[in-house]
């Protein structure tokens, strides 16, 4: 219960060295636009499916402002073009590319890899 | 390495210091100083009556001085200077060699020559050592009396009304501060200090001071007597110019150093500064003008001699016993054929006059008292020669419903002067803010030392940070974001006439790129507005709250609150609450807005929850919404024995009236019963208030961080009058308001205030009024609790699970316990 609230336990693997793709939902299953949360084992993922650029991202579920569950719930959108979610708590925005927090100073990220195959949603995972 | 002897460490002194320091690391400097303490601020002196202490005044610690390289000697009085050998000798013997030598000497009190000065009990008030001995005398008196109703002396009065004596002012002019304020403004002043518990006695000319050891009165040429245990003199000041005269150097006749334009002495290696020195016959017993001097020493002292010291501008703003007093430029209206015009509201004791050149295009100067919230911008109209409006009366009596507080400051060029006591201009600050990235006023004055001596000029660098940012697109942005290039009015008219009804639809019509977190919920606000669809169907558009119809709390929980209008519930209703509540472990609190607030819901219980809430016959609240939150009422005459209407009835009928509607803000209503207003209706942003004959309307106030008083809209009007009223004026705030803007607010911005308001509204000056309450109609038709729409609809209700690949529910989450309910752990730590 306490692990997944601390960020230590979430890191970014590049796609290239994921060691597992994990099949989380139907893509049906997340709202067009929008977020929600999957469970891989202890840790909170949150989802988007970015389909008005028909793109999908993923990142750590936790706000590291307020140490909060809930970036899944928030909305997400661009700035210059760099796609981005907003916290709903503070609307703290974070970079679905590369984590980094945009309007604040608050630590970055993790972001994943994101697949979609034959209508299922695969997260990619170092471990 | 030149050597810098500065005479004296006070305000000036500390301030050459500062600035020598700034300008060259190569100056060796020693200060030596007669008080016993660092250089403190003499200005907020009467604030040490109010509890701060002598370090709180200081200008900088002791340990400022050791860093800077500064030999700081205190406790020393310079009583020779050897201008042969360039040294000065102290009274305990000390000597020294100079280079270069500053008298900062400033003044000491003047005190008249009258008998029974040296009694006990006679006072003056210059040093926090006169202070101390103020405050210890004084815990044995209960009356004291102010010699001298000039600016210090009305300080001085403030540390008497401070220390709880009945306190007498004295003054030998006919009027209080007959330096800056004219006969009209001293009595607005005098008027307003009696009030506060002080007595006037102007045109008194003090012969003696009575009194065996101690004083036991005044006695006056009229041959009144005013009986008083403690005196203050406070007469005015007497340049300290004892050890220049004694060297030989050039002092004025009524005292002071004289100095040229470069504050020179007529010895070539001595300056004097501040209020030792007297220039073009003028002594300055202000800080600022102390201050630039200092910066011209400064400057020569490290091979600067573009500045020159000019003279300075007398203009004062200060706030005495809580009246402000300003005073600048001309303010008697002495130079040739220079115009009056003048303000007096006796009532208020507020009293505001300008005079205007001769062809009526510049301002000379003015006083204010009462209200100085102007001194700043008039003060600076003064020095920047700003052209005056074409009425220029209309700066003292102001045009109604024009507050535009930043206004002012848009007219003046960047050169124009802001913080007078630290030079910093206009253009100064904008380099700041749009070049090094300030953007607060505590950046502002790390960076510029602005704000930091008087104080007085906040309120304009305020405006300067507030109108560059605005400038730079930081605060206030006219264009909804990056995506849209319309104001909030714009897309109001656009969605409306092409019948827009999604998001995605605008977007691709008249936005760019993929939106964000601030265009979404705007539009989905005015899509709610203009066609109040059920908001869920475009769920991922709108603001947490909206998005799950429910308020987010700490720890990612949700609150619940059902509709109870009017604040009126059957017990049979409160029990289901109770019931609820209790099932799925709720922490319960009654709102300010006469409802009752469900706390701690996971995501997943939001539909079981309401399931239950609307088989017990309640509907959503929108307590999560930019829409109608509650209309209070008190309990009006069907019970209390005052009421003269049924305020509980009228506020159950308009709050299901506007039930759901959605608005750029949240809003909120309330009926009172009758005057004594029990419901706080004033407080609303409309607010009915019964009368004898029908309902006040009240619009436009709210709580929040600036309470604002709602504004007196119709008097008596009927119950359809009244509700016709209300269809209008919220139709035309959901119209035209900036998004996240609340009535109050936007009512401030709007052109013409309170009075276009009323045009609108109740004498349909545009013609619109028909169309704003069929509008009205339409939208309340449409009317449907979102919440019944979720539970019965499957699609929607699959949207409330914290997984989507899991049923379990959120195992971060943790509660603590609070008062036998539970509440969210704090924060979690990082």
């Amino acid at each position: 219960m306490e692990s997944t609230n601390d960020l230590t336990t979430y890191t970014s693997p590049n796609s290239t060295d994921v060691a597992h793709w994990y099949r989380a939902a139907r893509a049906t299953d997340f709202p067009e636009n929008g977020g929600a949360c999957v469970k891989y084992g202890d840790k909170q993922i949150a989802v988007f499916n970015f389909s008005r650029r028909a793109e999908w991202y993923a990142c750590q579920n936790l706000c590291p402002h307020k140490m909060q569950m809930v970036l899944a719930r928030g909305i997400i959108g661009t700035t210059a073009g760099e796609a981005k979610v907003a916290c709903p708590f503070h609307k703290k925005t974070f970079s679905l590319h590369t984590g980094q927090c945009l309007n604040a100073e608050e630590e970055s990220i993790t972001v994943y890899p994101v697949k979609v195959v034959d209508g299922f949603v695969y997260i990619g995972f170092t471990a | 390495m030149k050597h810098v002897i500065l005479v004296g460490n006070g305000m000036t002194s500390f301030k050459l210091c500062e600035k020598l320091r700034k300008l060259s690391g190569d100056i060796r400097i020693t200060v030596y100083g007669e008080e016993i303490r660092p250089a403190y601020d003499r200005v907020h002196l009467s604030e040490y009556f109010a509890g701060k202490t002598a370090d709180d005044l200081l200008m900088a610690p002791r340990g400022w001085y050791h860093e800077q390289g500064i030999t700081l000697h205190t406790g020393e009085l310079v009583t020779e200077i050897d201008r042969t050998n360039k040294t000065i000798r102290t009274h305990h013997g000390i000597t020294d060699h100079y280079d270069y030598l500053v008298l900062a000497t400033g003044s000491g009190a003047f005190v008249p020559p009258l008998d029974g000065v040296a009694l006990d009990g006679v006072f003056v008030y210059r040093t926090i050592e006169d202070l101390n001995q103020i405050i210890e005398y004084g815990q044995r008196c209960r009356t004291a009396a102010v010699l001298g109703g000039g600016l210090l002396g009305l300080e001085a009065a403030k540390a008497l009304v401070d220390l709880n004596l009945e306190a007498h002012v004295v003054e030998f002019a006919p009027r209080l501060m007959p330096r800056q304020l004219d006969e009209a403004g001293a009595t607005i002043l005098a008027h307003k200090l009696t009030q506060i518990g002080i007595t006037i006695h102007t045109g008194k000319a003090t012969k003696r001071i009575a009194g065996e050891d101690r004083i036991t009165g005044l006695e006056f040429a009229d041959g009144t007597a005013l009986p008083v245990e403690m005196l203050v003199i406070s007469a005015g000041i007497r340049p300290r110019d004892e050890v220049a005269k004694a060297c030989g150097l050039a002092v004025h006749a009524r005292g002071g150093i004289q100095v040229d334009d470069y504050l020179r002495t007529t010895d070539e290696h001595i300056f004097a500064i501040g209020e030792a020195a007297i220039h073009n016959n003028m002594i300055y017993g202000l800080v600022a003008p102390g201050y630039d001097m200092a910066d011209v020493v400064a400057r020569q002292l490290t091979g600067d001699l573009s500045k020159k010291f000019m003279g300075f501008d007398m203009s004062t703003k200060l706030k005495l016993l809580g009246v402000d007093v300003g005073s600048f430029g001309d303010p008697f209206g002495e130079t040739p054929g220079s115009i009056p015009i003048a303000f007096q509201d006796r009532c208020n004791g507020v009293y505001k006059r300008i005079n205007i050149s001769a062809d009526r295009k510049h301002l000379l100067g003015g006083i204010l008292v009462g209200d100085a919230s102007q001194y700043n911008i008039f003060h600076q109209m003064v020095v920047n020669k700003i052209p005056l409006p074409a009425q220029p009366e209309t700066l003292i009596i102001g045009v109604p419903g024009k507050e535009d507080e930043g206004a002012g400051v848009k007219s003046l060029p960047d050169t124009a002067q802001i913080c007078s006591c630290e030079n910093i201009t206009k253009g100064d600050l904008i380099c700041q803010i749009k070049d090094k990235g300030a953007r607060t006023i505590d950046d502002l004055k790390k960076t510029t030392k602005a704000c930091t001596g008087c104080g007085g000029c906040t309120p304009l660098v305020n405006d300067v940070l507030k109108m560059t940012l605005e400038s730079l697109g930081v605060v206030v942005k006219k264009t909804l974001c990056e995506h849209f290039a319309f104001t909030r009015q714009d897309l109001y008219d656009i969605i409306k006439v092409e019948g827009i009804r999604t998001y995605d639809a605008l977007l691709d019509k008249h936005g760019i790129g993929d939106g964000c977190e601030i265009c979404k919920p705007a539009v989905a606000s005015l899509l709610a507005s203009i066609w109040n669809e059920v908001i869920a169907e475009q769920a991922t558009i709108q603001d947490t709250n909206d998005r799950f119809l429910a308020n987010i709390q700490r720890g990612g929980t949700y609150s619940v609150v059902p509709r109870i209008a009017g604040g009126e519930i059957t017990p049979k209703k409160l029990m289901a609450i109770g019931r609820i509540a209790e099932k799925y472990n709720l922490y319960t609190k009654i709102t300010g807005g006469q409802r009752i607030d469900m706390f701690g819901a996971q995501v997943h219980e939001l539909p079981l929850i309401w399931e239950e809430l609307i088989q017990e016959g309640f509907e959503s609240g929108h307590a999560y919404g930019k829409s109608l939150r509650t209309i209070k009422s008190c309990v009006g005459s069907t019970w209390c024995r005052f009421g003269v209407q049924d305020s509980v009835s009228f506020a159950v009928f308009i709050e299901n009236r506007y039930k759901g509607l959605r608005a750029p803000h949240k809003f909120k209503g309330a009926v009172s019963g009758c005057i004594r207003e029990c419901a706080e209706a004033q407080s609303k942003d409309f607010g009915i208030i019964a009368t004898e004959k029908g309902w006040n309307l009240y619009v436009c106030g709210n709580g929040g961080a600036r309470p604002q008083h709602a504004k007196l809209l119709v008097t008596d009007v009927d119950t359809d009058t009244c509700v016709r009223l209300i269809d209008r004026f919220l139709m035309y705030y959901i119209k035209t308001a900036d998004p996240l803007t609340r009535t109050a607010t936007w009512l401030n911005k709007m052109e013409g205030g309170l009075e276009h308001l009323r045009q609108v509204v109740v004498e349909d000056s545009l013609g619109i009024g028909a169309m704003l309450e069929k509008e009205m109609k339409e939208l309340m038709a449409n009317y449907e609790c979102e919440w019944k729409k979720v539970v019965e609809t499957p699609a929607l209700r699959a949207q409330y699970r914290h997984f989507v690949n899991d049923d379990a529910s959120d195992d971060t989450l943790s509660f603590v316990d609070l008062r036998g309910q539970k509440m969210p752990a704090d924060w979690n730590r990082k």
